[in-house]
């Protein structure tokens, strides 16, 4: 009995510190390290993140002739976006001044507006299209890229105090000095309706302006 | 006095060197740097146009397994550099037979009419009647799902009499949105101010909630161009003791992103 329970024991024991030996001949142990494998980098071309140039700002100066009320400085800001290399799409916000009408210059003191109403402010949301795109070259170095293109919008004029709806048409030419810089010529005429001198007349409003646009 | 100046001399002196410094640091030029990735072109050859536009003139072609630089997009071209340093601008329709470095077909974006059944953002202009009086409107919508989208608009009504302004918020509903000429439906409110014009006299402005009720249709025209007409119904809520109902009727373009 003693000696049976001794031998269990002895068993037991040796058993018990065979164990580590036994677990470090598992085989899943003998196996080697996993090699440090380098992932070949992704080199995926994610098109959305190439720069766009589709979007034009600028500011621009110039000339508007008012019916009636003279030649005046006009100043605007401008931003198109280019949906396709043939249209864009252009807002157009401008400031000048009325000057005085040619019955206000020979009657001496009369006022027809005051002074606030000759504030003229305009804006205008349109299409464009690029009739003649190409190249312009200087010399025989240099070519830059421009092109014409005809612009018709809508939009509304504060003319002598009151918001008239106008529309407008025109042309213009872009001439390209870089990739992103741009000067513009534009001729553009803003027609709208008012009944400031007694009957409902149509007015047309040229103006010539010339600026500087960015790409970005 | 002298040494005042010299302190304010030390003084531009150490900020243009920070400046210099910040400038020159790889943090900025990181921060500058732009995404340009290199392709490979697949097939027999590509070519490089002098400007973003079919009429520019070809003055390179670039062979089949160079390896291109893509340095930025305008519209639908792309300017490229070669191995060679020549820059050009390519179409996207060759654009999308080039592969990546690994081999891979690269996704250009392409508009056509299946674009145009998954559109998501879409902004447009228009203009029309709005009870006899002339309505120009902007218009910016943005599709949850291809059936239903946000809309808002911003209208400026020109009148003979009065003028004013209008804003609006519409759930539109488009049941078959992959149609070339799709239909839509929708319920919308908003607020409408109405300025009288000032050769009337014993006037003021007015401004009230209102809810409208339309329907129109959106055009697929080409590339991205969308052309959309569209009818409302108005009810202006007014102090008085009757509601206003007005007929609005307008028709523009828009373009889809």
């Amino acid at each position: 009995m003693d000696s049976r329970f001794q031998f269990l024991l002895v068993g037991t024991l040796a058993a018990l510190l065979q164990a580590p030996d036994v677990h470090a001949a598992d085989p899943k142990d003998l196996e080697l390290e996993p090699l440090v494998v380098r992932e070949p980098e992704r080199r995926d071309v994610k098109v959305d993140e190439i720069d766009t140039e589709d979007f034009e700002i600028g500011a621009y100066s110039g000339v508007l002739d008012v019916d009636n009320f003279g030649s005046n400085a006009v100043y605007g800001l401008r931003g198109a976006y280019h949906i396709t290399e043939d249209f864009f799409i252009e807002g157009v916000y401008g400031r000048s001044k009325l000057g005085e009408t040619s019955f206000e210059k020979l009657s001496g003191n009369v006022q027809l507006l005051s002074n606030d109403d000759r504030n003229f402010s305009y804006y205008n949301l349109g299409f464009a299209y690029n009739i003649l795109p190409g190249e312009s070259f200087i010399g025989r170095k240099y070519a830059f890229r421009g092109g014409l293109y005809v612009l018709a919008g809508a939009g509304s004029s504060d003319f002598a105090g009151d918001q008239r709806f106008t529309i407008s048409g025109g042309f213009g030419y872009r001439l390209a000095a870089t990739d992103w810089l741009a000067l513009r010529v534009d001729v553009r005429d803003y027609v709208f309706q008012s009944d400031l001198l007694g009957s409902n007349e149509t007015y047309n409003n040229i103006e010539l302006t010339g600026g500087l646009t960015i790409f970005f | 006095m002298t040494g005042r100046k010299g302190m304010t001399a030390t003084l531009i002196r150490t900020a243009l060197m920070l400046a210099a410094l910040l400038t020159s640091a790889p943090v900025f030029a990181e921060l500058f740097a732009k995404y340009q990735p290199e392709v490979v072109v697949s097939d027999p050859y590509i070519d490089l146009h002098t400007g973003p536009g079919r009429g520019y003139p070809i003055f390179y072609v670039a062979a089949q397994g160079d390896r291109i630089t893509i340095l930025k997009a305008q519209t639908d071209w792309y300017k490229v550099r070669t191995p060679r340093g020549k820059e050009g601008w390519v179409n996207v329709e060759q654009m999308t037979s080039t592969l990546d470095l690994d081999g891979q077909a690269i996704e250009f974006p392409t508009y056509g009419v299946s674009e145009f059944g998954k559109r998501r953002w879409t902004f447009g202009f228009g203009a029309g009647d709005f009870d006899g009086a002339r309505i120009l409107s902007t218009d910016l919508s943005f599709a949850f799902t291809p059936n239903i989208s946000a809309d808002f608009v911003v209208s400026q009504v020109l009148g003979d009499y009065s003028d004013g302004y209008m804003g609006t918020v519409s759930i539109v509903m488009t049941p078959w949105p992959e149609w070339r000429v799709s239909p839509f439906f929708e319920i919308g409110t908003g607020i409408l101010q109405v300025n009288p014009q000032t050769t009337i006299v014993q006037s003021h402005d007015e401004t009230n909630e209102i809810a409208h009720a339309g329907i129109g249709a959106d055009i697929y025209l080409s590339k991205r161009f969308v052309f959309r007409a569209q009818y409302k119904r108005h009810t202006v809520f007014t102090t008085r003791d009757e509601n206003e109902e007005i007929d609005e009727w307008t028709a523009g373009f828009s373009f889809f992103l």
